[in-house]
């Protein structure tokens, strides 16, 4: 992504660093309606099954996904310490909060699966084991959606813990970042977190309002 | 192969209506066009770099020429955009008392059900003069049912029931087609709509036989799937009686209401606990699934003749 | 004349590595172009067998299978493969850099990727074409896509999901350039509307695509895992298929008219050697389609069962979208008053667009008039109006703008009067393709249909021969391009009187575009009472 000299088409590193930013914006805004076309999609049909659907949702494991939102939080958090760490200048910071963020984001990714291996176990995974005399079709229909909605949102996540991995490498080797490179994979690493805020009270909490 | 069909038919007084509209948009469109075209050519010509026409106007009335063209096309567009819906709108309002015929797609061909049991194929024989309502439902897939003289179109979604109504005023044979790509037959699937004066009709409903009516059958599968168990008096589960029921208010056990019609008895029978009356247990099995749309028509017909006016597919 | 440059970037560097791995957005520019070529190559032969297909009301080359799989061919390569990628990749990605005075993309690595996720879609798309093909239409309508369809719908929706990866790409490349990398004096009202135009249809792009991104991979777990989401037999509801596929595809087809608008909103001013009339407005008017083209999209659905008031609320939105429209008409129209009218083959292409496209215009308002669209629609009415769009519109833009730029890009002249002769032949031939599916239409013959009854043949025959005089009409400038780069004279740097920034430099364009950057004095389109251009820059 950023050179360290300016490249070619740019007249100055100033205006580099602002092009870059602008095109993760960009690019985050098109995220946006990717996984906005799943939430309406979702909304619909939340709407058009009601009860059933509520019925559904109070089936996922609240605990584990309020611990998941925990942990995803507190990884913005250091993200956001590795940002400002590296733009004071410590290296040693920004490589530790650095870590901090990739293993939350680690750990996240592994409570996930936990959760994914309960709802094996309760035959609640659509196209793989799904026992469709025990559960309504609406219930499957929420299933499918959830786990798009998880899986989606998790390999997302494994590739910002990959972007993290790469940024540690960097700056472990050379020192802090003088490019846009920590801010923009910074910007990334809190949409995730934020596709997450949306994802989870409207899988966990839609049924637990009463 | 020799002639042009420049227009199609028009079989309705609805048909016609569209062809006004239709008429005044081509105005519209030739008017507009013709002066886009005649300007195009007479600037090219006058304004060819040979030419040496005087080019001392002024440019400066921008604003006023934009503001006089953009709020000319706003105003005939919108004129136009009522003028549309408000024929629309007469689409969704059906005639209360028309007759019913129950109509399915399926992979390629349409059935009809006439109330009195007689069943066609990619044929539609109605009466002149009479207000027709369809009730379609699709066995598959996405259909659309298509008389171009009559210039409507309906799409047919499978579970769920779309209806569609006309009046045709000209006795006839007009084309029947789907019109939304529905695989291999496609092209196929369609027929004819035989308009037939009232006395040719009602032969042709003897000829066709119909041993018993639609609703008769109706009941007939009301007892074979079981339903009259529990829906008749002295079932042995408390569930709700349907004499009278049909075309009423329904008070749902979320607090709502909805009218009985023919698309929430349907609904009701494959899909019983999305909208549970209120005061019932949500003990109905589903039938989704196990119930053709030919037999459910049937049933839908039942009840309806069970209702408060005897209704009118009983007739 | 200037004298023919030595060193530009066709030449900077040779070998097949200098242009698969190249970052200079004109050879990417060219890739694009040479793979567009062929998809619609392979677009048009799919037009030809259907039109020879048609000839007869009965089966004339196969079975109704072969022609279902050849009309969403059809479909799905034009409309993913050619004309969204159309403008945008090849004459956007040459020109914008050089219109706003830049040295290149701001992201050419990523340009570069855009062009591969292209090539990797269209080889996965063709690779199914070529095993058996797909018989869904380009619509992909639920439940029949999932349940019902046979071939191999998987691999071609996997393919058109990967070239959506190269839409993202692009068009986030072009918003960011045109905001960051003007040179110094290029204010927003001083970009040439081709930048504006793609610049609007760069927002669609990015914030559309997604949305089709996301419908095509629920597609797929449904076909795949047969789980249910759209189909009812599943508990799904097939019109939320409709409702998320046309909030992409609807935009989609401003995807396809905006650049084609852009360029000839650059046509007619250097042709008529006059400003563009109502720069402003004309700017404003690109927005204003893709702002409200995002809320238009139920107009696909007024018989699909959606509510009444849903129609009633896109039927006026969709009359509202038109009028941005018919400004820029009137605009263009009123470019050529008083101005110095050269005839050359672009300025042919850009008549042939203001006529076609007015056409295309107008039978949209019949379209959008909720009574006749449902008479109309799924009808060769809907039909032939898509086409005067896409193919009376954005075709002879792309046309246009390539027989416009074509000496700027290779550096030497077609013969004009080889071009002329093209472009007259495809607007003669559209029309008598097209125009007869109109009165087809409103007969009441239903699109995607092999067989129809006999007494529509006359109308299909005309219009089965007015695809052959077209296709002579397409095809020609393949031989004089082609001949004009081996035997062409050589262009000089501005050889259309244009005042735009790309014109200042040597055709073709050294490797950096301009020896120094540009500094930019006035707006675009200057010219004095005698039709001098006044440059944007002046060349030092």
């Amino acid at each position: 992504m950023a050179e360290r000299a300016t490249s070619f088409q740019y007249a100055t590193l100033t205006q580099q660093r602002e092009t870059a930013t602008l095109g993760m914006w960009a690019f985050l805004s098109t995220e946006v309606l990717f996984f906005g076309a799943l939430i309406a999609a979702y909304i619909n049909y939340r709407i058009w099954f009601g009860a059933e659907f509520i019925a559904a949702a109070s089936m996922t494991k609240v605990a584990l996904g309020t611990a998941n939102t925990a942990i995803l939080l507190t990884s913005s958090a250091c993200m956001a310490s590795a940002v400002w760490s590296n733009e004071a200048g410590s290296r040693r910071g920004a490589v530790w909060w650095l870590v901090a963020t990739a293993a939350l984001g680690v750990a996240f990714v592994g409570v996930k699966f936990f959760e994914y291996s309960l709802e094996y176990g309760e035959r609640l995974v659509p196209a793989v084991n799904f026992d469709s005399t025990r559960y309504s079709g609406a219930t499957e229909i929420f299933f499918t959606f959830y786990f798009c909605a998880t899986l989606l949102h998790a390999l997302h996540l494994l590739i910002g813990v990959g972007l993290v991995g790469w940024l540690i490498h960097r700056i472990g080797r050379r020192g802090v970042d003088d490019g846009p490179a920590t801010r923009l994979i910074g910007l990334y690493w809190h949409f995730v977190d934020i596709v997450w805020i949306f994802l989870f009270p409207l899988i966990y909490l839609a049924g637990r309002n009463g | 192969m020799a002639s042009f069909p420049w227009w199609p038919q028009a079989a309705s007084g609805y048909a016609s209506e569209v062809d006004f509209l239709f008429g005044s948009l081509l105005v519209i469109a030739a008017l507009t066009s013709g002066l886009v075209f005649f300007l195009l050519l007479f600037f090219a010509n006058k304004y060819r770099h040979t030419s040496n026409a005087d080019r001392s106007g002024t440019t400066k009335k921008t604003w006023r020429w934009e503001i006089g063209w953009t709020t000319a096309s706003l105003l005939i567009f919108v004129g136009l955009a009522v003028w549309g819906a408000n024929l629309y709108v007469h689409l969704y309002n059906p005639p209360p008392d028309a007759l019913q015929i129950f109509v399915v797609g399926k992979q390629w061909m349409w059935k009809a059900e006439h109330p009195g049991g007689q069943r066609e194929i990619n044929e539609l024989h109605v009466p002149v003069g009479q207000d027709v309502r369809l009730v379609l439902a699709s066995q598959d897939v996405i259909h659309s049912f298509y008389v171009p003289a009559l210039r409507i179109k309906q799409d047919v979604v499978p579970g769920r029931y779309e209806t569609m109504w006309f009046q045709a005023d000209k006795v006839g044979r007009y084309h029947l087609f789907c019109a939304e790509y529905c695989g291999t037959d496609h092209a196929h699937m369609g027929g004819w709509v035989t308009v037939m004066d009232a006395r040719a009709y009602g032969d042709w409903l003897k000829a066709q036989g119909g041993e018993m009516t639609l609703a008769d059958q109706g009941q007939q599968l009301f007892r074979r799937y079981g339903c009259s168990g529990c829906h008749e008096s002295g079932g042995t589960v408390r569930a709700p009686q349907l004499e009278g029921v049909f075309g009423s208010p329904v008070p749902l056990s979320n607090g709502s209401v909805v009218i009985a019609d023919d698309k929430y008895i349907r609904d009701s029978i494959l899909d019983p606990k999305a909208q549970v009356a209120a005061g019932y247990a949500p003990v109905m099995p589903t039938f989704a699934g196990q119930i053709s749309e030919d037999d459910l028509a049937k049933l839908v017909a039942y009840i309806e003749s069970i209702g408060p006016s005897g209704g009118r597919a009983a007739r | 004349m200037l004298a023919p440059p030595n060193l530009s970037y066709l030449n900077a560097k040779t070998g097949i590595r200098s242009w698969l791995l190249t970052t200079d957005h004109k050879r990417i520019a060219l890739l694009y172009f040479a793979s567009i070529t062929f998809f619609f190559a392979v677009g048009g032969i799919a037009a030809t067998l259907i039109r020879f297909e048609l000839i007869t009301p009965g089966p004339t080359l196969g079975s109704p299978d072969f022609y279902n799989r050849l009309f969403t061919m059809h479909g799905i390569i034009m409309v993913w493969f050619f004309l969204i990628p159309s403008i945008p990749a090849t004459m956007g990605n040459f020109m914008i850099p050089m219109m706003i005075g830049a040295r290149d993309l701001a992201f050419p690595r990523l340009n570069l990727a855009s062009w591969y996720f292209y090539i990797a879609g269209g080889i996965v798309t063709i690779t199914a074409l070529l095993l058996g093909g797909v018989d869904t239409g380009w619509t992909f309508y639920e439940p029949y896509s999932t349940f019902y369809a046979t071939g191999y719908v998987i691999l071609t929706v996997f393919g058109i999901f990967l070239s959506g990866f190269s839409s993202i790409l692009t068009g986030l490349n072009f918003i960011v350039t045109t905001h960051k990398l003007r040179a110094p004096g290029m204010t927003w009202y001083r970009l040439p509307v081709f930048v504006w135009s793609t610049y609007a249809t760069s927002l669609i792009l990015v914030l559309a695509t997604p949305v089709l991104a996301m419908t095509l991979i629920m597609l797929l777990v449904e076909r795949v895992f047969h789980v249910g989401i759209f189909s009812p037999q599943l508990g799904g509801d097939p019109l939320l298929f409709q409702h998320m596929f046309w909030f992409y595809s609807h935009p989609a087809v401003y995807i396809m008219i905006l650049p084609s608008m852009g360029v000839i909103s650059e046509l007619v001013p250097v042709f008529a050697r006059k400003p563009l009339f109502g720069y402003e407005f004309v700017v404003w008017c690109s927005i204003a389609i893709a702002g409200i083209g995002f809320l238009v999209w139920g107009h696909h659905m007024f018989v699909a069962g959606q509510a009444l008031y849903a129609s009633l609320a896109f039927s006026f939105l969709s009359y509202l979208v038109a009028v941005p429209s018919a400004v820029k008409v009137f605009n263009w129209i009123a470019t050529m008053h008083e101005g110095w009218i050269h005839f050359d083959a672009p300025m042919l292409y850009a008549f042939g667009f203001i006529g076609l496209f007015t056409v295309g215009g107008l039978t949209g308002l019949f379209l959008a008039a909720l009574a006749v669209d449902v008479h109309v629609t799924d009808t060769y009415f809907v039909v032939a109006h898509f086409h005067y769009i896409m193919v009376g519109g954005a075709v002879m833009g792309y046309f246009g703008g390539l027989h416009y730029w074509w000496p700027k890009i290779t550096g030497r002249l077609y013969p004009d009067y080889w071009a002329r002769f093209a472009a007259i032949l495809a607007f003669f031939g559209f029309n008598l393709t097209f125009f007869p599916q109109f009165i087809l239409g409103y007969l009441g013959m239903p699109r995607r249909y092999q067989s129809y009854p006999p007494e529509f043949q006359v109308w299909h025959v005309l219009s089965s021969a007015g695809a052959s005089i077209l296709a002579v009409g397409y095809a020609l400038p393949l031989f004089y391009f082609s001949w004009s780069i081996l035997k062409g004279k050589r262009a000089p740097a501005n050889p259309w009187h244009a005042t735009g920034l790309e014109w200042t430099t040597p055709s073709p364009p050294p490797p950096a575009n301009f020896e120094e950057t540009p500094v930019v004095i006035r707006p675009p389109y200057q010219y004095d009472r005698e039709g001098n251009p006044l440059m944007q820059a002046d060349n030092g």
